[in-house]
C-alpha cells in the first residue's frame, strides 16, 4: 500500500484499513494464482497431450501425464502432414514482412518526422486513416488485383501486402521525432544526402523502435490467418496457422494428437520469442496504447 | 525520395483495395469475370438490398452484436481487475503474473481455437471434468445453440485480456499516487478512491481500449472457423465468416457490400464509443 509511510499513530482510522488490506491481499494472490493456472492449463494440456496416443486421449476421466509418452504425432505431423513445409513458409513470410517493414516504415517515418516536402501533412493522414480500415474490408478486392497481377499462390502474393503498414510508420515516426534536430543539422551542414543521414545517423539511434516493430510485426504475420487462407490455395504455400485450421475442420478433425501437436508447433516458438522479449512486447502495445 | 517505395506499396496495397471495394460492392463482379473484366456491370444497392434482405446475414449480425456486446464488457473487465490487483494490491511475483495473462496474447487464435475444442469435448474434455469434480453436469458446448456462442466468448476473452491489462497497467500508473493519499487521509474508502480519482483519470485509455477490443471482436472469424464452422445451426456464424462464405461461392461484388457494411458498423461503434464517454465526463 503507499500510505504505509505515513504514521500510524496519529491516524486511528488506518490502523483497521492496514490490516484490511494486509488480509485482502492474501486473498488477491490466491485468486490471481486461480486466474494463472486458468490462462496456463490449456497450454500445458496442449503440449502434454501432444505425446498421448488418440486412446489415450478420448478416455474419460481424461488422463494428465502420458502414460506411455510417444512420439508418434510429431512424426505424422512432419513426415505424412509436411509441417516441416509450412513452418518454413510461415518463417519466410514472417521474416520477409518484417524486413520490408522496418526498412520502409523507419524510412517514410524519417521523412515524416524530419524532413519537409510537399504533400506530407496529406500523406500522414492518409496513412492515418487506413489504420482504423480493417483486413476483412480489404481482402475481397485484394485477392482481385493480386489474381490480377497473377500472384495468386505465390510467396509476393503472401509477402506484398503486408510489406507495409501504418501501423510501423506510426511507430517509427513517433520514435523518430523525439531524436535531436542537431545531429541531423550537423550533418547536413557538412553536406551528407539525406540518404546517408538515414543510414548513419537515423537507423543506428533507432534501436530500441525498430526492435519494438521488428517483434510485434514478426507476431502479426506468424499468426495472421485471413490473407493466406485466401492466396495460398495449394499446401505448397501454406502457412502453420492454415494449415492447421484446414486440418482441424478437414478430414483429421478428430485426430486429436496430431492436432495438439501441430498447436504446440504453432504457439511454443512464439510463446519462446515472446519469453525472451516480453519487456519490448509490453512497451510497444503501452506505447501505441497512450499515444 | 526515402518516402517513395513505401507510398507505391501503400497506394497499390492499401489504398487502392479500400477504394475498389467500395466500387466493387456496386457490381455484379464474380469470380469468373477476373479474366474478362468488362462483363462487369453497375448495379447501383442491389448488393445492399440482398445484404439486408438474406435471412443468414441478419443472423451473423445479431451473433456478431451478441458476440461483441458480451465480449468486450468480459474482456475489459478481467484485464481491469487483473491491472488494479497487479499495480496496488500485490508486492510480489508481478512480473510472473503480467506476463503469464499475456501469453495468450502472442498465441495463434487458430492454435488456441484447436485446443479449446478439445478442452470443450463434452465427455474427454478437461472443462467438463473439473466441472464434475463440483457435481455440475456439463453441456456439450460446442454442439448446443445455447452454449457454442458463450464458450466462444469465453475463450475469446481468456485469450485478449493481457493486451487490455498491459495498456491499464501503464494507464494506472500515469495516476499520481498523490491523489490517493490525499483522499485516504480525507478518509475516502478504496472504492470511492477507485471510482472518483482512478476511473476518471483512466477515461482516456478506457476509451482507447474498448475502441480497439470492440473493433477487433466486431471481425472475430478464426474462433468459429475452427470450433464451429459456425455452427449448430448457424448459431456462431459471424459477418466476416459470412462475407468469407460469399467470396468462397465468388460472389465478389456482394462480398464487398458485406464487408462495407461490417466497416460502416465499425465506423458508428466507434463514433457511439467516442460519445459515449465524452458525455459522462
Amino acid at each position: 500500500m503507499t500510505t504505509n509511510t505515513l504514521s500510524t499513530d496519529t491516524l486511528p482510522s488506518k490502523t483497521s484499513r492496514n490490516k484490511r488490506s494486509g488480509s485482502s491481499r492474501w486473498w488477491l494472490y490466491v485468486v490471481l494464482t486461480l486466474g494463472f493456472i486458468a490462462v496456463i492449463t490449456p497450454f500445458v494440456w496442449m503440449i502434454l497431450g501432444s505425446f498421448k496416443s488418440q486412446g489415450e486421449l478420448l478416455r474419460s476421466p481424461p488422463t494428465w501425464l502420458p502414460e506411455s509418452p510417444t512420439l508418434n504425432n510429431y512424426r505424422q505431423l512432419f513426415d505424412k502432414a509436411s509441417f516441416g513445409r509450412y513452418f518454413a513458409n510461415s518463417i519466410l513470410v514472417a521474416v520477409a514482412v518484417t524486413a520490408g517493414n522496418l526498412l520502409f516504415c523507419s524510412m517514410v517515418g524519417y521523412a515524416l518526422a524530419k524532413m519537409n516536402f510537399r504533400g506530407k501533412k496529406l500523406v500522414f493522414t492518409l496513412v492515418m486513416g487506413t489504420l482504423l480500415i480493417p483486413g476483412m474490408v480489404t481482402f475481397v478486392p485484394l485477392f482481385v488485383l493480386v489474381a490480377n497481377l497473377g500472384l495468386v499462390d505465390s510467396y509476393p502474393g503472401l509477402i506484398l501486402p503486408f510489406l507495409v503498414g501504418p501501423f510501423g510508420v506510426f511507430l517509427m515516426r513517433q520514435f523518430i521525432i523525439g531524436l535531436p534536430d542537431e545531429l541531423l543539422d550537423a550533418a547536413r551542414v557538412d553536406g551528407a544526402s539525406e540518404l546517408r543521414i538515414f543510414r548513419q545517423i537515423i537507423l543506428p539511434l533507432c534501436g530500441p523502435g525498430l526492435a519494438t516493430l521488428g517483434i510485434l510485426t514478426f507476431l502479426g504475420s506468424w499468426n495472421n490467418f485471413l490473407w493466406p487462407l485466401v492466396v495460398a490455395q495449394t499446401q505448397e504455400h501454406y502457412t502453420l496457422p492454415v494449415a492447421l485450421a484446414l486440418f482441424s475442420t478437414g478430414q483429421n478433425v478428430t485426430n486429436y494428437g496430431l492436432l495438439l501437436a501441430g498447436a504446440t508447433v504453432v504457439v511454443v516458438p512464439i510463446v519462446i520469442v515472446f519469453l525472451i522479449f516480453q519487456r519490448r512486447f509490453s512497451e510497444g502495445i503501452a506505447t501505441t496504447g497512450i499515444k | 525520395m526515402l518516402a517513395l517505395p513505401f507510398l507505391l506499396l501503400f497506394t497499390v496495397f492499401t489504398a487502392w483495395p479500400v477504394i475498389s471495394s467500395l466500387y466493387m460492392s456496386f457490381t455484379d463482379i464474380k469470380s469468373r469475370d477476373l479474366r474478362s473484366p468488362f462483363n462487369v456491370s453497375f448495379v447501383g444497392f442491389e448488393n445492399y438490398a440482398r445484404v439486408f434482405a438474406d435471412e443468414t446475414f441478419r443472423k451473423s449480425a445479431l451473433n456478431t452484436a451478441y458476440f461483441v456486446v458480451v465480449a468486450v464488457p468480459l474482456t475489459l473487465g478481467i484485464a481491469l481487475a487483473a491491472a488494479l490487483a497487479l499495480d496496488k494490491g500485490i508486492t510480489r511475483f508481478r512480473t510472473l503474473f503480467r506476463v503469464g495473462y499475456f501469453t495468450p496474447v502472442v498465441t495463434s487464435i487458430v492454435a488456441v481455437a484447436v485446443v479449446w475444442r478439445f478442452l470443450l469435448q463434452p465427455d474427454s474434455g478437461l472443462v467438463n471434468t473439473v466441472l464434475g469434480w463440483v457435481g455440475i453436469n456439463g453441456p456439450d458446448w460446442l454442439g448446443s445453440t445455447t452454449w457454442s456462442m458463450p464458450s466462444l466468448i469465453v475463450m475469446a476473452s481468456w485469450r485478449n485480456f493481457g493486451t487490455a491489462m498491459i495498456i491499464f497497467l501503464a494507464g494506472l500508473q500515469s495516476v499520481p499516487v498523490m491523489l490517493h493519499e490525499a483522499a485516504a487521509i480525507d478518509g475516502a474508502s478504496s472504492w470511492q478512491q477507485f471510482r472518483h480519482i482512478t476511473v476518471p483519470l483512466l477515461r482516456p485509455t478506457l476509451l482507447f481500449v474498448s475502441i480497439t477490443t470492440g473493433v477487433g471482436y466486431l471481425q472475430f472469424f478464426e474462433e468459429p472457423f475452427v470450433m464451429t464452422q459456425g455452427g449448430p445451426l448457424d448459431s456462431t456464424i459471424s459477418i466476416s465468416m459470412f462475407t468469407y462464405h460469399q467470396f468462397g461461392f465468388g460472389n465478389y461484388g456482394f462480398a464487398a457490400a458485406t464487408s462495407y457494411v461490417l466497416f460502416v458498423i465499425i465506423v458508428a461503434l466507434t463514433a457511439v464509443q467516442f460519445r459515449l464517454f465524452r458525455s459522462n465526463t
